[in-house]
């Protein structure tokens, strides 16, 4: 089971010795919101984590537990109750194009092409015009819609406009990724293109991402390292590490070391939903 | 090579093949032919033609309730060569213009505003909503009071009549906006006011052309109002001398020219639509 580590229970929070600085820090988060009726709700139960440079860290956890909201808090979104995040140095304060986001549900912009779209976020830091072609050109082509580049949202498949969400994101050369179920709405043989295309683009660039999912295949395969959070209010379960052999490809889901990570998390996500019955 | 069992076709190829028109009909919200639409829509018309043709030329009614169609078709001629009919027409569209331009040009930014920042909403809504539904009609009095018998009382009776339902129905397109396009131009780097320029603004305009559509409708019904009650010219104006006259004809005349002005303006509102909002087709 070399392929599982578990590093540690999140009660013992002294991390070892870090391989790199870590990039994202998020320390002692609490996020509490009040509903209609004002009664106040604690959604996420002090997550501390930190994700390394150049990782792709995933969170995995049973619905409702908070993981798209920690995503909003760390594109700045949403403020938190209590903790902070910190980008290498900086803690996140307000929304910047410093933490490029692609949302569950499409946000391309339904009155721009294709090119106008992934050309947004550069016009907005009046980065020059020869420049901005350049850039978007190259995520056209990274992306695959070089000849879609005229076309209006409206024409695209939800893959495609979930390819243009990330080429958008991308073209603003972000420090980190952040996608929240990107991939949750589409079907599953575009699903499986778009991981694969996800994966090619990441070994490219190696950006930090920090990718919500509740598709534990997904997960392991995408990720260098799993959060497992516990139902509402979302804690921290365990860091998974993901030893599974670069590049990988969508066949590795049979072989024993998947399947060795699957079962483990599986295992907790099972208890975390026992957890909550009684 | 086995034949495909037959229970393997497609339901939509067999009903196609086996449904008579009949059954078409009948099916809620199922597609009929082109052909039927139109036959269907032409013969309506025929029908009120039809029914208003047999009440007037077989003497059912008197000419002085119900005017032929050949007496409202020579009605018109009348009007039309002597310019009359050119010159209320003029009138009628420069009141309606200028009252729907004033009023859109405030209610259009005014209603973006409102549906976007809270505190505007906070402070426009609850005063909007009460003069929303106090009836024009009732201010037609202290319109004339205040600005006299003139173009601008009318104006102003259009103006007034339109303004606040176009503020609602405004910031209620606002407000539909998407909140993750904002959220995601902010990842972007947009500031607050690009958001609200270069998002905001651009999203809601396919709405906003709706709103601008519906109200210029019922922008003809206050026009119509305003006329009737205080005018010396305009559509209104003549129906109104006509009924004094006993010009039947020329009051059906009136009608029937506001329809169209009223039909002509929407067509230009879709083609409007179509060409500045041609993404969200």
């Amino acid at each position: 089971m070399t392929a599982v580590t578990a590093l540690r229970e999140v009660s013992a929070a002294t991390s070892p010795a870090a391989p790199a600085a870590p990039r994202l820090r998020i320390e002692d988060v609490r996020l509490e919101y009040t509903t209609r009726q004002g009664k106040t709700v604690l959604a996420i139960d002090d997550i501390s984590l930190d994700v390394p440079d150049n990782q792709f860290a995933v969170i995995v956890g049973p619905s409702g537990c908070g993981k798209s909201s920690l995503l909003y808090l760390v594109a700045g979104l949403n403020e938190p109750t209590s903790g902070r995040i910190l980008l290498g140095n900086e803690e996140v304060d307000g929304p910047g194009p410093d933490r490029g986001m692609v949302f569950q549900s499409y946000t391309l912009f339904p009155w721009l092409t294709v090119r106008e779209n992934v050309e947004f976020g550069l016009k907005r830091r009046k980065v020059p015009a020869a420049e901005r072609d350049e850039i978007v050109n190259r995520y056209l082509n990274e992306t695959g819609l070089a000849a879609f580049h005229d076309a209006y949202p409206k024409q695209l498949s939800g893959g495609m406009m979930q390819r243009v969400a990330i080429a958008r994101a991308l073209a603003n050369d972000p420090k980190i990724l952040l996608m929240d179920e990107p991939f949750g709405a589409l079907d599953s043989q575009t699903r499986n293109s778009m991981q694969k295309l996800l994966l090619r683009v990441w070994e490219q660039h190696k950006k930090t991402v920090l990718f919500v999912t509740h598709d534990i295949d997904e997960a392991i395969l995408l990720a260098d390292r799993i959060y497992v959070m516990t139902a509402r209010p979302g804690r921290l379960k365990e860091e998974v590490v993901v030893d599974i052999p670069r590049p990988r490809a969508l066949d590795m889901v049979m072989d024993p070391e998947f399947i060795a990570v699957k079962r483990h998390i599986l295992e907790l996500l099972k208890n975390e939903i026992k957890d909550d019955e009684h | 090579m086995r034949r495909v069992p037959a229970r393997f076709e497609t339901g939509d190829a067999r009903m196609a093949r086996k449904r008579s028109l009949v059954d078409l009909c009948l099916t809620p919200k199922a597609e009929i032919p082109t052909g039927l639409r139109f036959a269907v829509s032409t013969l309506v018309w025929l029908a009120v033609i039809g029914t208003w043709s047999v009440a007037t030329y077989g003497g059912f009614m008197q000419e002085i309730f119900l005017p032929s169609p050949t007496a409202v078709i020579a009605a018109f001629f009348r009007l039309f060569e002597d310019g009359t009919l050119g010159q209320h027409i003029w009138a009628s569209v420069q009141v309606v213009v200028v009252g729907f331009v004033i009023s859109s040009v405030i209610a259009v930014p005014l209603g973006l505003l409102m549906g976007t920042f809270r505190v505007v909403q906070a402070g426009l809504e609850p005063l909007v909503n009460f003069i929303r539904y106090l009836p024009v009609t009732s201010f037609v009095p202290l319109f004339i009071l205040w600005i006299g018998i003139g173009i601008e009382q009318r104006i102003m009776v259009i103006f007034f009549g339109t303004f606040f339902q176009q503020l609602v129905m405004i910031a209620d397109v606002s407000r539909g906006v998407q909140k993750d396009l904002i959220n995601a131009s902010y990842t972007l780097g947009a500031t607050r006011r690009d958001a609200v320029l270069h998002v905001l603004t651009p999203a809601a305009m396919p709405g906003v052309l709706d709103t601008l559509r519906v109200t210029m409708g019922w922008a003809w019904t206050y026009l119509v109002v305003a006329e009737l009650v205080a005018a010396s010219s305009g559509l209104g104006y003549i129906s109104m001398k006509a009924m004094r006259g006993f010009q039947v004809d020329v009051i059906f005349l009136a009608i029937a020219v506001i329809g169209l002005l009223g039909l002509l303006t929407d067509l230009v509102f879709r083609l409007l639509r179509m060409r500045l909002v041609a993404w969200a087709n």
